[in-house]
């Protein structure tokens, strides 16, 4: 029996593009964010993750240099990659040490800074959680593989862009009232639609933008957590790994390591799909998030636009979805995007939503995606 | 950005050169750079192959955002195709306009200049697809 790991507190910064902020700074200010939230002053131990900062500031060793700048240099701390899911990544070793007995507390951190960059460069940076050498070396871009996706997509289930293009709808409509969301406003379906080709058929307003940020948690086992008077959440989380190029798997359609890691996590959570009350897809394009979907098995294979159409993903539906907004419209600062994605289901689960609360929250589940699912975590936290 | 050096690129030209690929023995996979073990059965034995020059085109879209060094090309064409042999593979499109593709069209291989490395002054080749005429 593995030990029981809580979530005790968390940290966001706003995603933006902060200009007069380092990389550093960011990251500090989530720790000691979520530090303070959970009313801890040491852990046993750091992770952090990040994907883009050894190429955009040429920085890595983030382990160190974070513990440093929190003042807890003699703390073991280790860097954590695994592409745009790193902040998972982060999770999951941090979730690990405590289920382990090794450690009490553990302090996680996502963090990416893409304003670093110019918008070319950001775009190979992207790359390197592909194979460089075949599908980098020829110009492909995360963007163009997703769109020969999202064309495939269309074809297969003969389905209209304006249906799968409501999903940054959503998003925009639930980051309106969310305090840390990069553009809380609302858009129209039109406004998607009409927007330029970054690869056709996907638009500029299915994907996301360059942004900045930094999440953390803090993770504590059982006894520790009776001892915070912090509001706490159980938290679970499994992985599972593909191919790095989706074109080389039987189906390109269908992302075997989501459907493994959320049947592993349900498993251990001793939950049903039922059970979860809120989704955290990760939408860095919308053919992504219905993707998800699917292979989550949250919807049926090709049907998963009839959850948007019918509003069962809105805040009041029945599988209210990215209620912050999601990475499209809180943002999507890389390797910080998915601790920020369970650090909203803590903000649900602990009644902490403001105007987003969803009213029965008592489980949620976070998909959260390296590359186009070659990692694929799945976290589940839950009521306590 | 993706640094051209010489050996790196060097080692790989049997693929980017002349479509050569290794296919496992056992259950036929394809990999494009000489395998250690087939990454779907485990198998450790292989025969090198060449692929077929011909295919059909799956899907293309057009690189509008391109990655640093690829900036004086775009936008340009990125397509997935499955070979006559059934192996599918992407790369670049060339010798057309997008609107003169069709999904289920044929294409053949080609090989062409992919990229300059400005700095280095190194070429870089690679076999890219052109619609069959
Ligand atoms: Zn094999």
């Amino acid at each position: 029996m593995s030990n029981k790991v809580y979530v005790a507190g968390v940290g966001l910064t706003k995603v933006d593009e902060h200009w007069w902020t380092s990389l550093e700074y960011l990251m500090t200010e989530a720790s000691l964010k979520a530090l303070d939230d959970a009313g801890v002053n040491k852990v046993d131990s750091i992770y952090v993750g990040s994907m883009l900062s050894p190429v955009l500031q040429e920085q890595g060793h983030l382990g160190a240099l974070l513990a440093e700048e929190l003042g807890l240099s003699s703390v073991p701390a280790i860097g954590v990659e695994a592409a745009s899911a790193s902040g998972a990544a982060a999770v999951y070793a941090g979730a690990r040490e405590i289920e382990s007995g090794r450690a009490n507390a553990v302090l996680v951190v996502g963090v990416d800074k893409m304003s670093d960059g110019l918008a070319e460069e950001v775009t190979a940076a992207m790359m390197i959680g592909e194979r460089q050498e075949y599908v980098g070396f020829i110009g492909a871009t995360f963007y163009s593989l997703n769109a020969l996706i999202y064309r495939l997509y269309m074809d297969k289930y003969n389905i209209d862009q304006e249906k799968i293009a409501l999903f940054p709808v959503l998003c925009h409509e639930h980051a309106v009232n969310a305090p840390h969301a990069q553009y809380p406003f609302k858009i129209k379906l039109e406004t998607v639609l009409n927007s330029p080709y970054v690869a056709e058929p996907l638009r500029r307003f299915e994907t996301t933008a360059i942004a900045d940020g930094a999440a953390a948690l803090v993770l504590v086992n059982e006894e520790t957590g009776k001892k915070l008077d912090s509001p706490k959440t159980e938290l679970v989380i499994e992985a599972a790994t593909d191919y790095l190029t989706p074109f080389q798997r039987e189906d390109p359609l269908w992302f075997p390591a989501v459907q493994l890691s959320t049947s592993k996590a349900l498993e251990r959570a001793k939950l049903g799909r039922q059970d979860i009350k809120i989704l955290e897809t990760f939408d860095a394009t919308s053919i992504m998030a219905i993707l998800s979907l699917e292979s989550s098995g949250f919807s049926e294979r090709g049907k998963a636009w009839r959850l948007l159409e019918k509003g069962e993903l809105s805040l009041s539906g029945s599988l209210p979805c990215n209620t912050f907004g999601g990475l499209k419209a809180r943002g999507h600062p890389i390797g910080a995007t998915s601790v920020y994605q369970i650090a909203e289901l803590h903000l649900q689960i602990t009644r902490r939503a403001g105007k987003n609360q969803v009213d029965n929250a008592v489980a949620g589940l976070a998909q959260s995606l390296g590359g186009i699912a070659s990692t694929a975590f799945t976290t589940i936290l839950r009521e306590v | 950005m993706f640094k051209i050096k010489v050996p790196r690129y060097w080692r790989h030209k049997d693929f980017r050169y002349r479509l050569n690929a290794w296919k496992c023995n056992h259950c036929g996979e394809t990999h494009f750079f000489k395998p250690l073990i087939c990454r779907k059965c485990r198998s450790r034995e292989f025969i090198q192959v060449s692929l077929p020059e011909t295919g059909k085109l799956l899907a293309y879209t057009v690189v509008r955002s391109p990655p640093e060094g690829f900036e004086l090309q775009s936008p340009y064409i990125i397509g997935f195709i499955e070979l006559d042999d059934g192996t599918r593979i992407l790369g670049q499109v060339t010798d057309c306009q997008p609107e003169e593709l069709k999904q289920g069209m044929r294409v053949e291989a080609t090989f062409r200049r992919i990229r300059e490395d400005e700095e280095d002054k190194i070429i870089a080749y690679c076999y890219k697809f052109r619609p069959v005429i």
